[in-house]
């Protein structure tokens, strides 16, 4: 049972729902009646520019489920490359996009959901990351109010791999971003963090799952958002760490601001451990905008909506400044001091 | 340049101040010295416009214009600034770019044009080297793991950059050594001028030997009580509060 599957069979019974422990916060199968025919084919050449075309030096395109899929990065070579997930009209549509990136390969893939219409689209994407190796993903998320996505990943890491992801989302209808990685321990470093910025009656949903199976690894992980209107946001972060897998060093925060009384945030960050050698912590705060702060910046000058934004920017500063890709880093603070007023 | 006349606020519905009268002219600088819980602060955060402070009666006034019908950063762009007690600190936000927004911000309310970047860095730079401050701590988040003296010089330099017409100062001393009190005391006595007023609040005696007032005043149980020149503050530290807190 998979949202792949629903798709395919048109079976909606076969959606994820809030009778599954992974789901309840975000009920696919309570929202979708009936899974919508397939999309139509889509003509690339004519669809506009992606967020980040021009950092990249290989574009693919993925529009309505359909396009290449497969990012490959041969031992030793860099490569940015622009992955843009493109659904138009009110259809459904999966896709899948494997990434292999070889001993010592580094490659910093652009990420971009883009949408526009009712559709219900999904994508699977598998990435595996030899020894060595070096990923930096970052995820621009900018669906339709109306559409409903499900981007699910799987990662595996090789020791010595190196894998840093940042997902920005501005939530859609229903949005599920899911990240699982798994940990070989051996010195590779993971980081997963996350932005969800939401309005109005959007919905972002940020899972991850590290598994952490042997020595050695560290997990680095940080997601901030901002709710407003009606919104709601899902947070779940589980880090497990397996029995031998000592000196593992895994740290998660998940801090939100809520704008509005009718916001919602949902957070559930999980460490289950069953090493003894490890150093672990989480933290998790959910709250307004410190006051004391407001009143610092108004009475310096800044009226209420200026000194909102530029505290609420701040707030989201700290994760977007762990970004790498100096490009990707301007592109995506841009897309964030938008949605915030700034 | 401040009148308050009578004024009466409260904050959780307690009265704090109450009938709190006070002229301060241009040119002047006042010290307001009190007992801890004699409304000091709570006179700085109703002047400044604080949520959760109610004036039930009296009012103030700056130049003639009713302060307290305007929002807290509607006053700082009329000249209004409160040098904090204990300043905030403003994660992820780089001290020059929380100034360069405050000083842009009250340009624009005052109809003036807004200062470009290089303007503004020049002004930063000859402003930190005068109260000694390290251009490149200005770069990093706004008193974010500053010392207290660090956060108090700060605040100085704010209050350098946006020039205000009005400057309240509360409990500035607390938490700075001689140095940096000498440098801090440099940097508020170079703000002194004929068209400028300070409201100097001070638990302690110690910071007028550095700025000298004009008048002194005793805040006890949320009005003025007594009122004098220099001297009276003399005579505060040697005789403490004690006559002035039972006669309120």
């Amino acid at each position: 049972m998979s949202v792949a599957s629903a798709i395919k069979t048109r079976d909606a019974a076969e959606l994820p729902g809030k009778r599954d422990e992974d789901w309840r916060w975000t009920d696919l199968r309570g929202l979708i009646r009936q899974v919508p025919a397939p999309s139509a084919a889509l003509d690339v050449a004519s669809l506009p520019a992606g967020p980040f075309d021009a950092l990249a030096d290989e574009l693919l395109v993925v529009a309505n489920g359909q396009g290449a899929a497969h990012i490959g990065v041969e031992p030793g070579e860099t490569k940015v490359v622009a992955l843009r997930i493109v659904s138009r009209g009110d259809g459904s549509h999966a896709a899948r996009v494997s990434v292999d990136v070889e001993v010592a390969g580094n490659l910093t893939i652009l990420e971009s959901y883009e949408g526009e219409g009712a559709y219900l689209g999904q994508t699977g994407l598998i990435l595996s990351l030899a020894k060595d190796a070096v990923v930096e993903r970052i995820i621009l998320a900018a669906d339709d109010a109306e559409g409903v996505t499900v981007s699910q990943a799987q990662v595996d890491l090789a020791p010595g791999a190196s894998f840093a992801q940042t997902v920005l989302t501005g939530g859609a209808r229903r949005q599920r971003l899911e990240t699982i990685v798994r940990h070989p321990g051996g010195h590779a470093d993971l980081r997963l963090d996350g932005v969800y910025l939401l309005a109005d009656k959007r919905h972002a949903d940020l899972t991850t799952s590290v598994t952490h199976a042997a020595v050695d690894g560290t997990t680095q992980q940080l997601t901030k958002g901002v709710v407003r209107d009606q919104a709601r946001a899902v947070f779940q972060g589980k880090i497990i760490v397996a029995e031998g897998a000592d000196r593992t060093d895994a740290r998660m925060g998940h801090h939100a601001l809520i704008l509005s009384d009718r916001a919602e945030v949902d957070a559930k960050p999980e460490l289950e451990i069953y090493a003894d050698d490890v150093s672990c912590a989480h933290g998790n705060t959910v709250g307004a905008l410190d006051e004391d702060a407001l009143f610092y910046a108004r009475q310096r000058g800044m009226p209420e909506a200026v000194a909102r934004a530029l505290l609420t920017e701040a707030f989201i500063g700290e994760v977007i400044d762990r970004i790498d890709h100096e490009g990707a880093r301007d592109v995506v603070r841009a897309w964030a001091a938008e949605r915030l007023g700034a | 340049m401040l009148s308050v006349s009578n004024l009466h606020a409260t904050v959780d519905d307690k009265e704090i101040l109450k009938g709190l009268s006070l002229d301060v002219p241009a040119g002047e600088v006042h010290a307001i010295m009190g007992p801890n819980g004699a409304g000091k602060s709570t006179l700085s955060y109703v002047l400044t416009g604080r949520q959760g402070y109610e004036v039930t009666q009296g009012g103030a006034t700056l130049d003639g214009e009713d302060l307290l019908a305007l929002e807290a950063n509607e006053r700082a762009a009329k000249g209004v600034f409160l040098s904090f007690q204990y300043p905030l600190e403003i994660p992820g936000v780089p001290a020059l770019t929380f100034i360069r927004t405050a000083l842009n911000a009250q340009k624009k309310a005052r109809g003036e044009p807004e200062v470009t970047a290089p303007e503004f860095l020049k002004l930063a730079r000859a402003k930190a080297a005068e109260l000694k401050i390290d251009f490149d701590m200005l770069k990093r988040a706004l008193n974010v793991g500053f010392s207290g003296g660090e956060k108090k010089r700060m605040e100085i330099f704010q209050m350098a950059m946006l020039s205000p017409r009005f400057l309240i100062l509360d409990e500035t001393d607390s938490g700075l050594d001689v140095d940096a009190l000498r440098i801090v005391a440099d940097g508020v006595n170079a703000l002194r001028s004929p068209e400028r007023a300070m409201l100097v609040i001070t638990h302690y005696q110690r910071l007028l030997d550095y700025i000298k007032p004009d008048r002194v005043h005793v805040l006890a149980g949320g009005k003025i009580v007594a009122s004098g020149g220099p001297e009276l503050a003399l005579e505060l530290e040697r005789e403490g509060y004690e006559k002035y807190a039972r006669a309120a």
